[in-house]
């Protein structure tokens, strides 16, 4: 069953390109747009308990086990919630059918890399589902080919390298302790010899690669350049589910289920996530392009994931997927509204906006609601994932850590609502008097995001118990 | 170990020089150099047939590739190469230092007790048993791997136009 959220997706490429080149530049978008409800929908029918389907006769071709726990399927449903937005997007600012087309494949692959990291429970199949996004994201930042655009791409694919070779060696390191590459296989190992320093060093260079990956400080060279110059719709995919599905999930399953409790390591992950939480909020402050801010934002925010998962206890890791969800969701609607204000003022500098509200009073008004979000203003969801975070400090006795989360809130709501000032109050800026409402498909996706942001905020309860309490089942012991 | 030791060695200073290179000619024969002696190290290691593979296709085909592409390069004058090295030699000035050390580091870890027992052979399987039988799944992930860069092919290398700069 797993199994099909990989070859879904292939023979969806397979059958797009196999089709006459008139016909599928016209159906690219509606075929691509079934193909991830289709992925949504194998996603949601896997977590009822009235579905029961036997393995496809195909399962057993794939030998190394992919499976799906309560982790993986909050993840799922960020990636295909996520490739939807940014499909949609790209319907809209990919106007040339032959550049929307070739997106349209490349996302596909994309969501082929991710599913894979997500699923599987091998760490060299990991690897290689990490190169897959990697290699996808790349092109897709260098898209346009404009200068930037390249720059931007240059970047990540040299940090992407180095994170490789890193991970690679980990790797290599870990095989010749464990004799096999699956997770448990090399649990058990690191287990037995969890003084070696070649472990600790192999343990170490890993999660160096995880950080670059994730984009987290002082790794994060690449990522305001990659978001701000990629075009709308792959911003939309590297900050709503890329950089969290190869950086951010990576290492919360391999600090559960790989390389197990310990206390230097959260410390290390402590420390990393409040460095970049603090840094990303004040760089943050100081951006005129509204790209770069939501960039920079990113970096904060993936910090609070990190932090929490350092706390090492079963809330702490709850805090950190439940944290990741809400990012996942809120910063896609925050660069849906990005790239649908983008498309309609031709700039992303904010010095050039304003009073934009009563021209796109949508786009506003969602966006205001991911701003809260993102700030942890109750009811909306963010809120209760850094609620969760904050007390998983406390209890855990990082109380320097909770007060420092806490008002680094402070500071992402003064950049957000800074942001918010700029482009959307105040009176409209001169020669924006032509500017409309973004279009039907924009402003649906924003609302779609929105209502899950309110929706998980005010039925916290229930989303509670069943995306993520579960989550504390993945934990080892 | 004085023949491992010595083939290290000479790996390092072609593959420093491939970064430090003023001409793109010799740093993709450097880099063809590191790919030989990993071979040597392949088959000393009885890896034949990942030999095999690294000869054929690292050092032999992405060399000619390298080669061909840089056939179709415009050479540099005089005074452009000078400008090159000089900021080369500002760049990575410090990369042959940096190598220096960073081996020095590595020579004195060997000396510190692994602290775990290596396991004695990982996989008894041939190549093509675990390549087809064992590890399905990477190869399928491979295939994709080269998906996504055919389309990158498609994407980046169609002819620019002025204006699109």
């Amino acid at each position: 069953m797993p199994s099909l959220l990989i070859l879904v997706p292939l023979l969806g490429i397979i059958i797009l390109n196999l089709m006459f080149k008139f016909t599928r530049r016209r159906v690219a978008f509606w075929f691509a747009f079934v193909l991830f409800s289709i992925q949504l929908a194998i996603t949601l029918l896997y977590r009822q308990p009235w579905y029961r389907i036997t393995e496809p006769a195909f399962s057993p071709f794939f030998k190394v086990g992919l499976s799906i726990d309560s982790l993986t399927f909050v993840m799922l449903l960020c990636i295909e919630i996520v490739c939807l937005a940014s499909l949609v997007v790209s319907r809209y600012t990919l106007i040339d059918r032959d550049q929307r087309f070739n997106f349209i494949n490349l996302l596909i692959i994309a969501s082929v890399g991710m599913n894979g990291i997500v699923m599987t429970r091998d760490i060299f199949s990991l690897y290689v589902f990490l190169e897959i996004t990697a290699v996808s994201s790349v092109i897709l930042i260098a898209f346009r080919r404009g200068k930037l655009a390249l720059e931007g791409a240059f970047k990540y694919i040299m940090l992407s390298a180095v994170a490789t070779i890193l991970m690679l060696s980990a790797i290599a390191l870990l095989l010749l302790v464990s004799g096999g590459t699956d997770f448990q296989a090399i649990h058990t190992s690191i287990m037995g010899f969890h003084k070696s320093r070649v472990i600790v060093f192999a343990i170490g260079i890993f999660l160096t690669g995880l950080f670059i990956k994730a984009g987290l400080v002082p790794f994060h060279g690449w990522l305001p350049d990659a978001y701000a110059s990629a075009p709308s719709a792959v911003s939309v995919l590297l900050a709503g589910i890329i950089t969290k599905a190869c950086g951010v999930y990576t290492l919360i399953r391999l600090c559960t289920s790989v390389f197990g409790p310990s206390v230097s390591l959260n410390q290390v992950l402590m420390l990393a996530g409040t460095v970049s939480i603090v840094a990303g909020a004040l760089a943050a402050l100081g951006q005129q392009d509204f790209k770069r801010m939501l960039a920079y934002s990113s970096i904060s925010q993936v910090g609070y994931s990190i932090v929490s998962l350092g706390c090492g206890t079963p809330l702490g890791l709850i805090g950190a997927v439940f944290h990741l969800f809400n990012h996942a969701i809120f910063k896609s609607l925050l660069f849906v509204n990005a790239a649908a204000v983008e498309e309609r003022v031709s700039t992303t500098d904010m010095e050039k906006m304003g009073g934009l509200s009563s021209k796109m009073p949508v786009t506003s008004a969602t966006s205001l609601i991911g701003f809260l979000s993102a700030s942890g203003i109750p009811p909306f969801s963010g809120f209760w994932s850094k609620l969760i975070i904050v007390i998983a400090l406390w209890q855990s006795g990082n109380r320097a850590y909770a007060v420092i989360a806490l008002l680094a809130g402070v500071l992402t709501l003064a950049y957000l609502l800074l942001m918010q000032r700029r482009v959307f109050s105040g009176k409209l800026r001169e020669g924006l008097q032509g500017v409309r409402e973004a279009p039907f498909g924009f402003c649906l996706i924003a609302l779609l995001l929105a209502a899950i942001t309110v929706g998980v905020g005010i039925f916290f309860p229930v989303a509670y118990a069943v995306l993520f309490e579960p989550v504390r089942g993945v934990l080892l012991r | 170990m004085m023949l491992d030791i010595v083939l290290l060695m000479v790996m390092v200073i072609a593959a420093v020089w491939s970064v430090m290179a003023r001409s793109l000619l010799k740093a993709a024969i450097g880099l063809a150099i590191v790919s030989v002696i990993i071979t040597i190290f392949m088959f000393k290691f009885n890896a034949s047939l990942a030999g095999v593979f690294e000869l054929s296709v690292c050092t032999g085909l992405i060399t000619v590739i390298f080669l061909s592409t840089i056939g179709l390069t415009k050479p540099m004058t005089h005074k452009q190469i000078l400008e090159f090295s000089k900021d080369r030699a500002r760049r990575y000035g410090l990369l042959p230092v940096l190598v220096v050390l960073a081996g020095s580091l590595a020579i004195g870890l060997l000396n510190v007790p692994f602290g775990f027992t290596l396991v004695q052979k990982a996989s008894q399987a041939d190549v093509r048993t675990v390549l087809w039988n064992l590890r399905h799944l990477d190869l399928f992930g491979q295939i994709i791997i080269l998906l996504a860069g055919g389309f990158g092919a498609v994407i980046l290398f169609k002819e620019i136009k002025e204006d699109e700069w």
